[in-house]
């Protein structure tokens, strides 16, 4: 049996507010437990929430930059759940009235095509706080600094089909929300967490299989190897004749294998009401339009116009806008050099390799993009060759100065002095007799081939330096 | 655990002919997922009295809403926001004197999983 695969995502999102967003503890990651844990995160008798306006701000941009519907008028609601990182014993959330309603959004996949996924919903929440298992004698610690924090919940539609798929959006969500500057998008540090929905049904099928839910993997490549894990498993169920169990499982990376959360963890009611504490939340059309008229290009409106400005490919254009801040690398290059193609290659294949290797983010880049501009312009003159341009890349790389300063103090800059070459390939010719002779003997087509010979000899010669373009007029002239 | 008073005089029983009763073990899973422990002799009269409350629901999903907003709050009033500003500051000190148990900077729960 040929089977399908259906996956929606839940991904909270924490929202880069300095303060938290029912209280005015700080929201600072890694700080000493507890200490940005106020009365109200502690759920002290007689506390009540006030709401932070730039939670609500961000959720509104998020929701712009999805063409969503905001909701205008959205209700808080109380999710009752027992736990001890949750000392309300509710979590503050949205359930009938969101604030973020249906949107779409591209998502560009590997081959450089693009899909549309919907989005069903994206609310506002509060995070809940950490409980630590290990070392206290049998006790579990709690610490609350993250105890309300605030999350946007975004909910896509069932509408992925493969693992790739899923990474596709959730990169694409990630370049979404740090292009908006509403989150950090720091996986590592939870700023981005994901709940996987997935089910199999038999291709062609439009009913939806029983899924199953994997609860909170923080990683792309997490996801990946998640999802591969639990499309096998589910699909071995169906094979033998079995029936997948609706669940909530645990990805556990080590193992690379999902297991079921024990029944305790998952008592899914939760018993939602509107909470009594807050008040509606209303939205009136100044606001939108405001925030709307300062939202900045995003990413796929810029990948849109990168290839219709700039001429280039899907893939190069999706890799370039990833983030802000490498789009705008990009773009400061090709003001300086003028050639968007080799500003683009230079980019993605030099620079971002680079940077990889050094693990240095595009902000710590020790090249700026007007030096790189710089140096591309000495490989469109022909100052340099391509190949010399990469050494002088590294010596930028390393802090020896712009490109001319660095094809200056090394003596690197392409020798165009017709005497010096003429010299150079006169030397080359008499050193080389038999091969002079093949090529003499030779016929046009096989000419071509030979006279590779002598222009590799001449920038060996040469260490390089020698414009191939002049060597080559030479040769020409003087192999008769 | 809680235990019931005795049922107060009522001038006009609320109709429980048309309720679909609640069965018992609807009762004891609602009971451990709000924490209530009821005492098992007593679970017969919960059950009894819940039933006599789904009738009063019952009689208020009668009342036609077609044209009634959902109210989210009795207050016809809006959502006033703060601004994002730090304002609290560190009293963890203060906050862990009052608490049962606590180390290094934790606050110390029964453990919660395996």
């Amino acid at each position: 049996m040929q089977w399908e695969t259906v996956i929606g995502l839940e991904v909270h999102l924490q929202l880069a507010t300095c303060s938290k967003i029912f209280s005015g503890s700080a929201t600072t990651f890694g700080a000493e437990p507890n200490t940005q844990a106020s009365a109200v995160d502690l759920a002290m008798p007689g506390m009540l929430p006030v709401l932070n306006a730039k939670a609500v701000r961000y959720a509104v941009m998020f929701g712009l930059g999805i063409g969503a519907e905001i909701g205008r008028r959205s209700v808080f609601d109380r999710k009752n759940y027992f736990y001890p990182d949750l000392p309300k014993g509710y979590q503050i959330s949205q359930f009938e009235a969101p604030i973020v309603g249906r949107g779409t959004f591209e998502i560009q996949l590997e081959d450089g095509s693009t899909r549309s996924i919907g989005i069903t919903r994206a609310h506002l929440e509060e995070d809940a706080g950490k409980s630590l298992h290990e070392d206290f004698h049998g006790q579990t610690g709690i610490d609350l600094n993250r105890a309300g924090t605030p999350l946007l919940e975004i909910v896509s539609e069932p509408d992925l089909r493969n693992a790739a798929e899923a990474v596709a959006y959730l990169k694409a969500l990630h370049s979404l929300v740090t292009y908006l500057e509403i989150s950090d998008g720091n996986m590592a540090e939870g700023s981005m967490r994901c709940d996987i929905n997935i089910s199999l049904r038999p291709k062609g099928s439009d009913a939806l299989g029983t899924r199953a839910e994997i609860k909170n993997v923080n990683s792309f490549r997490f996801v990946e190897k998640a999802i591969r894990h639990e499309i096998e498993r589910q699909a071995d169920i169906l094979e033998d004749g079995g029936r997948v169990v609706q669940e909530t499982r645990l990805y556990d990376a080590d193992l690379d294998e999902t297991r079921p959360m024990r029944s305790k963890e998952v008592a899914n009611d939760y018993r939602y009401f509107p909470e009594p504490d807050l008040l509606p939340v209303v939205i009136d059309d100044e606001y939108i339009e405001a925030i709307a008229a300062g939202l900045p290009e995003l990413p796929a409106q810029k990948r849109h116009r990168f290839v219709e400005q700039y001429g280039l490919g899907n893939y190069d254009a999706n890799v370039l806008a990833d983030s802000r801040a490498l789009a705008n690398y990009f773009e400061t290059v090709v003001t300086r050099c003028g050639d968007a193609k080799i500003a683009a290659n230079w980019v993605q294949v030099e620079l971002l390799g680079q940077l990889n290797r050094s693990e240095t983010g595009i902000e710590d880049c020790p090249v700026s993009a007007v030096a790189l501009g710089g140096l591309i312009q000495r490989i469109l003159d022909n100052s340099i060759s391509g190949k010399i341009a990469k050494q002088v890349f590294e010596a930028m790389w390393q802090g020896e100065g712009s490109a001319d300063q660095v094809i200056e103090a090394r003596g690197l800059k392409q020798v165009s002095d017709s005497g010096a070459l003429e010299a150079m390939v006169d030397q080359v010719i008499a050193g080389s007799a038999s091969q002079v002779e093949q090529y003499l003997a030779a016929d046009e087509e096989r000419r071509k081939k030979l006279v590779g010979f002598f222009v590799g000899q001449v920038m060996k010669l040469s260490r390089g330096q020698a414009n191939p373009q002049m060597v080559n007029e030479l040769l020409a002239k003087k192999l008769v | 655990m809680i235990t019931l008073r005795p049922p107060l005089p009522r001038r006009q029983p609320f109709p429980v002919a048309n309720t679909m009763a609640i069965e018992q073990n609807e009762i004891e899973k609602i009971a451990e997922l709000a924490r209530i422990r009821i005492a098992p002799d007593q679970i017969g009269q919960v059950t009894a009295r819940i039933t006599e409350i789904l009738g009063m629901v019952d009689q208020l999903q009668a009342v036609d809403t077609t044209d009634v907003e959902p109210m989210a709050n009795p207050l016809d009033a809006i959502q006033r926001l703060r601004a994002d500003e730090v304002t609290e500051e560190n009293r963890r000190e203060a906050f862990q004197a009052i608490a049962p148990a606590v180390e290094n900077g934790l606050y110390l729960v029964p453990r919660v999983v395996e």
